[in-house]
């Protein structure tokens, strides 16, 4: 085996990078700061691929098989013997895999920011969140035990808050941060009670001993049963919340599209290619535990990617902000992961559905990074997040277009491009699966293509607008990273990913299922012809549709009136009738009683202080008052 | 008893008493703080008969009664004079010498 022992400056780089930019940012001023940061994230790529090969190619093979291998580990908090909370490296295929996803995007989502953000304010601090994130989510990727990947895993929350927030003078952007921050802290309160039940079933906190088939956590059982389910099953469920909170899924996903305030390029970065997918990956890291010790967990993770990956793709069709058609893609995409997750069994071509999610993950990450930051560069373009204001575009910025053409085309799952190969794998491990989860996931592959290529076509096609200046394209640090993305979206589908990423770290053989890749294709090609039809040149057909399905139009316009639910709740039944109680509570009778005491003293106090006038006078008659009746006292009474 | 003639012990202690009390109610019903001080005298100088008295009727011939008197007087004397010093002091700042009027220090 090889000693992996460098692996620790993937972490470190980071750190001490947001360390310098964010003590000396102001100092450096802008363009050095970008620089730093960007050449650091280029060692920290550099280390990253590095150990990505060494691993593949050997270092991490033993028996036949890759090996979780833990490169460093250190006892962070000792809380008994047995018990003790550790930092450390840990690598096996996933991790690796993410390992080449972040840095990857990380790195090219830098170099265009050197572009889109120039001139900025605080566009130092921006890189400094950049390297926090980095350093964060790299963090989480290699975390050896489930409370540090906890830990970075809050860590990324802040780094997403924070690049949220970034515009912290607009009021929608912190309205926004604050949303994600509030509905994923809600999410990873399940996710702390789901460790804290884990621990206590399986005494471990260890990733290598808590999926080892043949280890103690597996061969449990899963103690004592609760409400028909043994504690591991609901365990394992109330981790998957704090999954479904991070990456998006339905009831939880509210906070993504919104968070589109941000910087365009954070929402590559952080809300399409990596943050979100954590969720993903913390259900492949704990899959042995999923698949052997709570199946039902497993159910419910197919039918919630299921639903969230239909329900945004709905949702997708009618929205006409740029970035949220894309917001919402993501969490249809995600869907699709994790749904794949869920139908997957474990060990050699059972793992299936474990190896496309991760593929598709891995593709997901450079085409959905690529489009949003080619949307970023149309928005740099037009200054307007909206696609009416956006039209013919293609003739003004030929770069962007090219690309944007490509990543639309492989998120629609046309071959040879690499979306194909994933989405063929999953929805083959669908259909061995089961028949109803196939055919929602048939029409989402459709959906997709038709609302990809409707932001496409209206975007790129179609009339000129009235733009404030003629649109041009973006400088060379904006459009080199698109090309890298596009170039990766094409190539990403003949990595042998079967013989690298698996379930249970055994390679095996995956072909194309023609049966499922002729259909999906079919659906995907009709979904493009139909956006055609529709967008590429001005029609009518577009509103005949709309007011044709009027209503069930209005319900996805208005995003199922999801958010106005949870203001419902939260305002009418939660606010109304516990916060205000508790408060009333708090205010009349926990306040009330000290108010009570501190009011009597007072009153009380006021009333003798009459008593201290520092009239001599009435001292004078109190005192004698006193002497005559101790003389009084004296004189007839003590005989 | 050698001259023991004449005003008997309980005249001395009746008008000691009427003089004490009437210092004693001077200084606690008036506000003026010459008056007040004068019934301070009052209550000295009701003091002062009582040593006389006691000296004479109880111990002929020692000095002690005197002693004290003639310390009392002299404690009196400057202590008047210390006191008128501060009710002249009190008039300037407050035009009155009044004592209820000169409340700044109060609670």
């Amino acid at each position: 085996m090889t000693d992996f022992g460098y692996t620790t400056w993937i972490l470190i780089i980071p750190f001490v990078t947001f360390l310098i930019l964010s003590l000396f940012g102001m100092k450096l001023k802008g363009l050095p700061a970008g620089l730093t940061g960007t050449v650091a994230l280029g060692l920290v790529t550099f280390l990253s691929y590095f150990t990505a090969i060494t691993y593949f190619t050997g270092g991490g093979i033993s028996g036949g098989s890759f090996q979780k291998i833990v490169a460093a580990n250190a006892v962070w908090l000792n809380l008994s013997d047995h018990l003790h909370i550790d930092m450390g490296v840990l690598l096996d295929p996933i991790s690796v895999m993410m390992l080449v996803v972040i840095s990857t995007v990380s790195f090219m989502v830098h170099i265009y920011s050197l572009g889109y953000m120039k001139g900025e304010k605080g566009f130092e601090r921006y890189y400094a969140f950049l390297s926090l994130f980095t350093f964060s989510m790299m963090g989480l990727v290699v975390a050896t035990n489930i409370f540090q990947m906890y830990i970075f895993w809050e860590l990324v929350g802040v780094s997403s808050y924070l690049l949220i927030g970034f515009y912290y003078d607009r009021p929608s952007a912190v309205a926004a941060s604050k949303k994600a921050f509030i509905v994923t802290r809600f999410a990873d309160m399940g996710f702390l009670v789901g460790i804290l039940l884990l621990s206590f079933t399986t005494k471990t906190f260890d990733f290598v001993t808590l999926t080892d088939i043949n280890g103690p956590a597996i061969a449990s059982k899963g103690g004592a049963v609760f409400l028909g389910m043994s504690l591991m099953t609901w365990s394992m469920i109330f981790i998957f919340m704090g999954g479904a909170g991070k990456s998006a899924m339905f009831p939880l996903h509210i906070w993504l599209p919104d968070a589109m305030e941000g910087p365009t390029p954070v929402s590559a970065l952080i809300h399409a290619a990596t943050m979100v997918v954590a969720g993903v990956f913390l259900v492949a890291r704990m899959f042995p535990v999923y698949y052997f010790a709570a199946p039902e967990a497993l159910q419910i993770i197919a039918w919630v990617g299921a639903v969230s990956s239909l329900f945004a793709a709905i949702i997708a069709l009618t929205q006409t902000d740029i970035k949220r058609v894309l917001a919402y893609s993501t969490i249809s995409q995600i869907g699709y992961m994790i749904f794949s997750l869920g139908v997957s069994g474990y060990g050699g071509h059972d793992g299936l559905g474990f190896m496309a999610s991760n593929w598709h993950l891995f593709n997901h990450a450079m085409f959905k990074a690529l489009l949003f930051l080619g949307a970023g560069s149309v928005i740099h373009a037009v200054h307007s997040n909206d696609m009416k204001d956006m039209g013919g575009l293609r003739r003004y910025m030929p770069v962007t277009n090219i690309t944007f053409l490509i990543a639309c085309l492989t998120i629609a799952g046309v071959p040879p491009l690499s979306g194909f190969f994933s989405k063929d794998e999953i929805l083959t491990a669908a259909l061995h699966h089961n028949k109803i989860l196939f055919a929602i996931e048939y029409a989402v592959a459709g959906l997709t293509a038709f609302y990809m290529f409707r932001l496409y076509f209206s975007v790129f096609h179609g009339v000129d607008r009235h733009y404030h200046h003629t649109p041009h394209e973006s400088p060379a640090t904006m459009t080199v990273p698109l090309v890298i993305l596009a170039a990766g979206s094409v190539f990403a589908g003949f990595l042998p990913f079967s013989s690298l990423v698996t379930s249970d770290g055994v390679p095996f053989e995956s072909h194309i299922e023609w049966g499922v890749a002729i259909p999906s294709v079919a659906i995907g090609l009709l979904g493009i012809g139909l956006a055609w039809v529709m967008y590429r040149k001005e029609t009518t057909l577009p509103d005949r549709m709309t007011s044709l399905f009027r209503h069930s139009y209005k319900w996805a316009y208005n995003k199922f009136y999801i958010d106005e639910v949870y203001i419902f709740i939260t305002k009418k039944v939660i606010f109304r009738h516990i916060s205000h109680p508790v408060a009333w509570f708090d205010r009349h009778i926990v306040d009330g009683t000290m108010n009570g005491i501190a009011y009597v003293t007072q009153s009380v106090s006021s009333m003798i202080k009459g008593l201290q006038s520092g009239q001599l006078q009435k001292y004078g008659y109190v005192f004698i008052s006193g002497v005559i009746a101790l003389v009084i006292a004296f004189i007839y009474l003590v005989k | 008893m050698i001259m023991n003639s004449g005003i008997p012990l309980e005249f001395y202690l009746v008008l000691a008493t009427v003089m004490f009390f009437t210092g004693i109610y001077g200084f606690l019903t008036r506000r003026n703080l010459i008056t007040m001080l004068m019934s301070v005298e009052l209550i000295l100088n009701s003091v002062n008969i009582n040593f006389m008295a006691f000296n004479r009727f109880l111990f002929p011939g020692k000095l002690e009664g005197h002693f004290f008197s003639l310390f009392v007087i002299a404690v009196a004397a400057a202590e008047a004079a210390v006191a008128i010093a501060i009710i002249i002091n009190i008039y300037r700042r407050f035009t009155t010498i009044n004592v209820e009027d000169v409340n700044q220090m109060k609670y």
